[in-house]
């Protein structure tokens, strides 16, 4: 994937490059997210509380992160970090859970099988984040755009 | 939701959406092609929502969960949407390249609803 610029250089604080490809990736699976959550909960949601609850989570996590991408000031970069590296562990830890305890989540959640129903993008998705966020560090002093 | 039209649906939006992505990112700005791309798979999708309603009268109905088959569509029908308004106010390569992923991610929400429509009896 390249990575250059190829418009003028952008303010340090404004989302810029191929992190705007970053925003709307999370955008479309916070939207997912939101979209399976609301299902599973409007049908049953006493067939699997603890799956449909850790959806609702994830599908919140991945909407604050949304916008903690978007809104670039030293606040929300700490946010972004947080939300993104909660991803990471969910995925991992209900990953593995899901693979070594299926029992505990019988019905699909975005994080079972480390995302296998959503192509893989919420394990991929984090470290892309986590890549992108240590290359673009916000500077405390100049946090308003 | 009509299976011929689904699959019509499929034919557009994926070819268009790998052709945005690969416009992007040799680093085209947004143009008629890649918009026209994204505002055709729009509007198919809002023929689409007609015929979803229309179709149960005539006697198709959804062989899986209509609620989840309707939150798929609405989903799908804001994306292009969304990504239309942002490659209009964003004039950059990277634009495009969202038209592409958009154009993509509607294609695989409307395999998912061909599945509960036609193919997932429950």
């Amino acid at each position: 994937m390249t990575d250059f610029q190829s418009e003028a250089p952008a303010p340090a604080n404004r989302v810029s490059g191929i992190g705007r490809l970053l925003i709307a990736v999370y955008g479309v699976l916070a939207l997912a997210a939101t979209g399976r959550s609301f299902v599973q909960i409007a049908r049953a949601f006493n067939e699997a509380p603890l799956a449909y609850s850790l959806s609702a989570l994830a599908a919140v996590v991945y909407i604050v992160a949304t916008i903690a991408l978007v809104k670039r000031s030293a606040l929300w970069y700490r946010v972004a970090w947080g939300t993104i590296g909660f991803e990471l562990l969910g995925v991992l830890v209900v990953g593995t859970l899901s693979l070594v305890v299926p029992g505990l989540f019988q019905h699909a959640t975005v994080w079972s099988i480390y995302g296998s129903g959503y192509l893989f993008i919420p394990l991929v998705l984090p470290l892309l984040g986590m890549w992108w966020l240590a290359r673009h560090p916000v500077s405390p002093a100049g946090s308003r755009a | 939701m009509i299976e011929w039209f689904t699959w019509l649906q499929l034919a557009i939006a994926v070819p268009g959406g790998l052709l945005c992505v690969v416009l992007g990112l040799v680093g085209r700005k947004p143009t008629d092609l890649t918009m026209g791309a994204t505002a055709l798979v729009e509007l198919l999708l809002i023929v689409q929502l007609a015929a979803a309603i229309a179709a149960p009268l005539a006697g198709n109905t959804a062989t899986g969960s209509l609620l989840e088959f309707y939150t798929y569509l609405i989903s799908a029908i804001a994306l292009p949407v969304a990504a239309g308004f942002w490659a209009l106010v964003e004039r950059s390569r990277w634009s495009t390249v969202i038209l592409g992923v958009t154009c993509l991610s509607v294609a695989v929400m409307l395999y998912r609803m061909n599945q509960i429509w036609n193919v997932q009896g429950r």
